[in-house]
């Protein structure tokens, strides 16, 4: 059946913000939707939230409006473009949950619009647990069962009609708090009745426990003519149990016999054809490994994190296949981008293995849960292709950027077989090489497998890996011979790696394979094994015997990506990478991209001329590099993953176009930073490194409290606190020394004042800075964290003149080729510089797009040899736009138990919102509504505790709160001081007092919002974290600033509402 | 031990042998299944064939004694990429390693099984040697011109007629190297079968009185089988009929249509197939390296590959008679049109 020609203008509504289990996913799928769209001459409007994503670029719909996804706003946007449908299944849940509320709500009746692809029936059908649940007892396909119990022995008869095991789930509570898996009656009985007294409902779900069976996923394609494919199959090396988002997964399946392969297969075609989707569909199913017992888990009806992964394992591209069974044609008329010549219709067949390995924020939530469950609590994700399971995984482990180049961890050697088996009883992020120990002392392959319920054919397999790394160990670099090595490579062991066993020099081990003739070979991602010719540029490295890449003699240009998404580096990095792309590809440059994140735009292999999916090391990467001799290398773009390979290409004479290597060291080593500042006369913070407790103290008297105190060997705001008086800079030097007495600690007087970032393009003579952003937050608050306004609309001529004036010294000094990102503060109208980034930041997409300044396309061109003057933008500051941005940070903190929640120097957030609007508090409403903020506009209840040095400021604000009707709720101290002032608050009783306290007010649901300013950083005993806590996981909103709260008070004395706000089409010039 | 396949072109991929270690000879193709390598091992179809699996683990689940789709292996070597020696899986009993000794094939370890298939896809199956030692191209040119696969149906075919009982319909089956599977799908449908060696005679298998005659699947070229056609044209008026593979080639040349080799054959469980009186799509197992070319003018085409448009199906215009290229019993592969044995019953009388 050919495309359904009723369709003209398709309205497609993103995910929103970067949160944990929502990620970059959804920019993939929603820009290969959007460009499927297009591709059929359709109008396309898009709604997004979140400025970060290359969906939300003007070249990527006719219409984009970054605005809050929530009904108001949505229905706005439809009243003035008037679509005729409406793409649901590309935004993720948030995307299907706001296209299911415009229909209950009447509004999609109401404007006349059609969903497109699946039906919001289907949907409901999915994702109702009930409805589903009937639905596949109709058609005799297998669920866990299940019930939801509000009594002890309710739960207790139940558990008895379905036999034990019975996992134990209370409702409502963060992490499985309160749930368990219970043998016999008695756990139960115990379990049971902690969890309902736990649960906020106090609802407990008990469900069959299938602790240890296999997870098993399909992705599965339907065309509306009822045609059926699976893309591909995917299993958990995890157990269920595990979130599948946090689960080690391979792609295909590899302990399946056809007969359960086709079993679970023909399953999930059962069940989308019940369902009637029409697009794409992930099914999630529990394989008992003993016997061919399964049960589905369920169903997402529409792209997901899975299909993502499915679509860069196979080469087959469901999110715009997907989009094209919605526009009504079947999966027979579509053709295979692949081959060209077969069609969408058929199943992908892969000749390699496939491995994702989640990639967790416990690098910079050191005091979190790191427990994995049934929650996603990983930001993001690496791919490996490999020729076997051995060189998948381990590129992978490599992918991670944890410093692991094998599975030899020696602070997890030194834990005893005792710890280690308990250790992987309740398995965390470190499972693999908890388990890899055990095997590495000898513990029995079968026994780990029955303990981890990780199938014994992957325990083998990495028990074959730690037996070699365990031979390495024990020999020397002279009886590595040529089949050893050979086979090691094969198998996926880095050099790295083999000449930290060997502990010999990386180098050895690279001469070693050169004079051995031992080259990585590439192969093609091609979706049908190589029975058909394919055009996919699309490759993974194996060391078999031949290579399929054609090198061309054309000029071309690598460029690196980022990695996977994590806490400070986000989608916005691929947004950078993949618009370098674009612009080298304007500039008729051939162009090649590295990365290793399946989630991502860049790694689609439509974006560039090549697509090399590898790890991001050193090793990897120049080995891509001496394949295809580029002219140069793009590090600018990939964030810090890329940069880092500054220093090890430039020592092998690799031309990375842009800022130079010791250029880009010279703003990221301290020392060297200060010299170039007391070089250019350019002030910075007053500060100095010690060594000891008592230097500490002494500089900290010189410079005078408050100081902001981090350990000289990250960056990027780890392990970075602002003490305020010498109590917390003894504990924090205590704490910091004792972790590692060699490291120095920096001590910086804290200025609190104005923060101000800029990105400029520098061609080394002239600069360009797209705008000027103004932090909402003072100082002290990670830039990633703040909100951030432009255009600035608090900051002097005089400063701005300087800012650029300052920004032009250090381009010029450190000669930049490209981007520079620079942190300054404006403190009693000083201008300090705090800090500078050699290469492309997080803002830039923001910046791109409201400014409209192509930044990542001059830069390109810049580094190419272009000059400023002559790309059409001018010099100096861009004019500024005449509606005014505020990003708005959003936090996934819900998601980690027991990680802090306020806000600091060291970034949290995983992802940001913008609001538009033509003034200031519009905007900031919006951004505060697009994040989840519920704002109440009239009266209400706050808790309110604060530090002792916030009080001061808070007056005005509690006064003006006050004055909008809100009642207040306080602990003792800022009860009294609130009563001092002449605001009369209602006391509560602290944890330590008895009951109800504060927690169980939040937990109430009486308060509307809680505003804490912390006291010490994360002290999770202390009264203040479990404040934070219990707000974030009880959806209390919070305000750990000040500042943010003040503006907030200023948003609601506007009495800004929805209807007054009007939307605005970005992609109008 | 280090062994060679040596290609009919000349070009030799080196590896290690297992299982069975002794050189073989035969044609060589490529299976892009990634499960089912156990059902591949055992298809009958299979006779005469040294078969690469494109998929680079094989042997991760083992073997099991439920699986097969035959006694034993009939492939003439078995080619891959890493055999695995630490299978896991529930019904797991050997290994593939021990397997392959047991049923006398010879297996090729390490080699790169993606530039194999590439070869055989750019310039189409051709003969191979797997061998362990150094041959002469003399010797090289006599294996290879003594090599032929004339005599596949006999190496596979039923020696015996034999009966099994059941309460539906009576199918006679003509056995040119029957899948199992084929069996167990009547059997599931309680059908009676009698299975007839493959040069049985048309009075024989009449005599039984069966309600239908199936034509299985099997190895080989059609065309080297005049007498079965012959046999065929006796007993195309008298039954309904159903063809599967072989079957389905057969009945063609019977009707006087035109078979022709695929360059590299459809091998593999992802293959589209169109059904041309409803349009539904089904994705088909499929291992044939023959191809009904022109069709007969009693038929019509009924399915199509939609990778190729060569023809998967044909009915005939009046008689109960039609057949199909693919492998509705699927093993390994996709259960999607399992319900043509269904249809075949009910046409039976």
């Amino acid at each position: 059946m050919p495309k359904d020609n009723s369709i003209k203008k398709v309205l497609v509504i993103g995910s929103g913000p970067i949160v944990i289990g929502q990620a970059a996913e959804f920019d993939y799928s929603g820009t290969q939707a959007c460009q499927a769209l297009k591709e059929e001459g359709i109008e396309v409007v898009l709604i997004n939230s979140n400025p970060a994503t290359i969906m939300t670029d003007r070249e990527i719909a006719d219409k984009v409006y970054i605005e809050p996804l929530t009904v108001e706003f949505i229905e706005k946007v439809i009243k003035i473009e008037k679509p005729d449908s409406l793409l649901a299944g590309m935004g993720g849940q948030t995307g299907l949950n706001i296209a299911v509320e415009l229909e209950n709500k009447g509004i999609l009746n109401k404007y006349d619009i059609k969903v497109i692809g699946t039906s919001i029936e289907s949907i409901q059908k999915g994702e109702d647990r009930e409805s589903f649940r009937k639905l596949m007892e109709k058609i005799n396909q297998p669920v866990i069962e299940s019930k939801i119990v509000s009594e002890l022995n309710e739960g207790i008869s139940f558990a008895e009609e379905i036999g034990y095991p019975v996992v134990v789930r209370p409702a409502y509570t963060l992490g499985g708090t309160g749930g368990g898996i219970a043998d016999d009656k008695q756990e139960l009985v115990s379990i049971l009745a902690q969890g309902l007294h736990l649960s906020r409902v106090g609802q407990v779900l008990i469900e069959k426990s299938i602790k240890g069976w296999k997870e098993i996923e399909y992705e599965v394609m339907r065309d509306e003519y009822g045609n059926c494919i699976t893309v591909c199959n995917m299993e958990n090396i995890d157990p269920v149990g595990i979130h599948t988002g946090d689960s080690i997964v391979v792609a295909p399946s590899q302990t399946l016999s056809d007969k359960e392969y086709q079993m679970l297969r023909s399953a999930s075609i059962d069940i989308i054809n019940t369902i009637e989707i029409i697009g794409g569909c992930n099914v999630q199913l529990a394989l008992n490994p003993e016997s061919f017992e399964y049960a589905i888990i369920e169903i997402n009806p529409r792209v997901s994190r899975s299909s993502a992964l499915a679509s860069k394992a196979t080469g087959y591209p469901i999110a715009k296949v997907a989009t094209k069974l919605a526009l009504g044609y079947g999966l027979d008329e579509i053709k295979n981008r692949v081959t060209k010549k077969t069609f969408a219709c058929f199943e992908p067949t892969l000749d390699y293995v496939v491995i994702k390995i989640p990639k967790w924020p416990f690098d910079k939530f050191n005091d979190a849960n790191r427990a994995l469950g049934t929650k996603m609590m990983a930001t993001g994700e690496v791919m490996a292709i490999g020729s076997n399971f051995e060189s998948a995984f381990l590129k992978g482990i490599r992918s991670l950027e944890l410093g692991k180049n094998t599975l030899f961890d020696i602070d997890v050697s030194s834990k005893s077989l005792k710890e280690l088996k308990e250790r992987v009883k309740s398995p965390d992020d470190e499972r693999i090489f908890d388990l890899a120990e055990m095997l590495r002392k000898d513990y029995r392959v079968e026994k780990v497998s029955e303990i981890t319920g990780i199938d014994e054919f992957f325990i083998n397999k990495i028990n074959w890996i730690v037996k070699e790394e365990e031979k390495l160990k024990e020999t020397t670099l002279e009886k590595l011979d040529k089949d050893w090595l050979y086979k090691l490579k094969k198998r996926g062991f880095s050099d790295l790696g083999i000449a930290k066993l060997l502990d010999v020099d990386e180098n050895e081990i690279y001469n070693l394979r050169k004079e051995f003739n031992i080259l990585p070979k590439y192969k093609m991602v091609d979706t049908c094994a190589g029975e058909f010719e394919a055009l996919t540029p699309y490759y993974y490295s194996t060391y078999e015997k031949y290579d399929e890449v054609e090198v061309s003699d054309k000029k071309k240009v690598i460029v690196i990506g980022s990695g996977p998404i994590r806490i400070g580096q986000g989608i916005e990095f691929d947004y950078c990478s993949v618009h370098s792309i674009e612009a080298l590809k304007k500039l008729d440059i051939e162009t090649i991209i590295v990365n290793n994140n399946p989630e991502t735009v860049s790694t689609d292999f439509d974006i560039s001329d090549k697509l090399y999916f590898e790890p991001l090391t050193e090793e990897d990467v120049l080995s891509i590099i001496e394949k295809e001799k580029p002219q140069g290398v793009i590090l600018q773009f990939g964030g810090q993953t890329a940069i880092k390979l500054a220093k090890y290409l430039k020592e092998r004479n690799i031309t990375i176009l842009g800022t130079s290597c010791e250029n880009i060291d010279r703003a990221e080593d301290r020392e060297k930073f200060e010299e170039l500042l007391e070089k250019l006369n350019i002030i910075r913070p007053k500060g100095k490194a010690v060594l000891n407790i008592n230097d500490g103290i002494s500089e900290a008297r010189k410079l005078g409290y408050p100081v902001l105190v981090r350990p000289s060997y990250v960056l990027g705001g780890q392990g970075m606190e602002i003490t305020y008086n010498e109590d917390e800079l003894i504990r924090y030097l205590n704490k910091a020394f004792k972790y590692d007495a060699n490291n120095t600690v920096l001590l910086d007087k804290y200025l609190i004042g104005k923060e101000i970032e800029i990105d400029a393009i520098c061609d080394g003579e002239d600069i360009l800075i797209p705008g000027i952003m103004e932090h909402l937050e003072r100082a002290g608050i990670h830039s990633g964290d703040s909100i951030t306004i432009y255009p600035s609309i608090d900051i002097s001529e005089k400063i701005k003149n300087k800012i650029v004036n300052y920004t032009k010294k250090i381009a010029k000094e450190l000669n930049v080729l490209g981007m520079i990102n620079i942190q300054f503060i404006q403190y009693e109208n000083q201008l300090y510089v705090i800090e500078v980034n050699p290469r492309s930041s997080r803002t830039v997409p923001y910046i791109s797009k409201v400014s409209t300044v192509p930044v990542i396309e001059l830069a390109t061109r810049v580094m190419l040899g272009e000059k400023i003057e002559s790309l059409g933008y001018g010099k100096g500051i861009y004019k500024d736009s005449e509606l005014v941005s505020v990003k708005v940070p959003v936090f996934s903190t819900e998601k980690l138990s027991e990680v802090e929640v306020s806000l600091g120097p060291e970034m949290r957030s995983t992802g940001e919102v913008l609001g538009i609007d033509e003034t200031f508090e519009r905007a900031l409403y919006k951004g505060l509504v697009a994040s989840g903020k519920k704002i109440k506009k009239e009266s209400g209840k706050i808790l309110v505790t604060l530090n002792s040095h916030d009080k001061q400021d808070f007056s005005e604000t509690a006064m003006k709160l006050k004055k909008l009707g809100y009642e207040f709720i306080a602990t003792e101290g800022t009860s009294k001081y609130l009563d001092d002032i002449g605001i009369e608050s209602t006391s509560i009783k602290k944890i330590s007092e008895g009951v109800p306290n504060v927690l169980d007010i939040i937990r109430s649901g009486v308060i509307d919002f809680v505003i804490n300013t912390p006291t010490k950083g994360n002290d999770s005993k202390r009264d203040g974290f479990r404040i934070r806590r219990a707000a974030i996981e009880a959806s209390v909103d919070i305000f750990t600033s000040l500042d943010t709260i003040n503006a907030l008070v200023n948003i609601l004395d506007k009495k800004i509402v929805d209807s007054d706000l009007n939307v605005y089409d970005l992609a109008k010039e | 031990m280090e062994a060679t396949l040596i290609l009919e072109n000349g070009k030799t991929f080196k590896g290690n042998a297992f299982g069975y270690l002794k050189e073989s000879v035969g044609e060589v193709v490529f299976n892009t299944g990634m499960t089912g390598y156990q059902e591949v091992l055992t298809d009958p179809s299979y006779y005469g064939q040294i078969v690469t699996m494109t998929y680079p683990l094989v042997g991760n689940y083992g073997i099991n004694l439920e699986d097969m789709e035959s006694e034993s292996s009939k492939v003439k070597g078995f080619i891959v990429r890493e055999k695995s020696d630490k299978p896991n899986n529930f019904r797991c009993e050997m290994k593939l390693n021990g397997y392959l000794r047991q049923n006398k094939v010879i297996g090729l370890e390490g080699i790169d099984t993606r530039a194999l298939t590439k070869i055989l896809r750019n310039h189409g199956t051709m003969k191979g040697i797997i061998t362990l030692r150094e041959l002469s191209e003399s010797q090289i040119k006599h294996k290879f011109d003594a090599f032929h696969n004339k005599n596949a149906v006999d190496n596979v075919t039923t020696k015996e007629v034999y009966e099994i009982e059941g309460n539906n319909k009576h199918i006679a089956i003509l056995d040119f190297g029957i899948k199992k599977n084929i069996i167990r799908s009547f059997k599931k449908r309680n059908c009676k079968m009698t299975i007839f060696p493959a040069d049985s005679k048309p009075e024989d298998i009449l005599d039984k009185k069966p309600d239908a005659i199936f034509l299985s699947n099997g190895p080989g070229d059609p065309e080297d089988l005049p007498e079965v056609v012959e046999n065929l044209k006796q007993l195309v008026d008298k039954k309904p009929i159903l063809g599967i593979c072989l079957g389905h080639q057969l009945l063609a040349l019977c009707f006087g249509g035109n078979i022709k080799k695929l360059k590299y054959g459809h091998r593999g469980w992802n293959h589209p197939v169109k059904d041309l009186d409803t349009n539904k799509i089904y994705i088909t197992s499929q291992n044939h390296g023959y191809y009904v070319d022109k069709l007969p003018e009693e038929m019509v085409k009924t399915h199509i590959s939609l990778n190729d448009n060569t023809i998967e199906g044909m009915k005939h215009k009046k008689l109960p008679i039609y057949s199909v290229q693919f492998h509705p019993e699927a093993c390994p592969g996709p259960k999607d049109m399992d319900y043509i044995f269904d249809q075949f019953v009910k046409m039976a009388r």
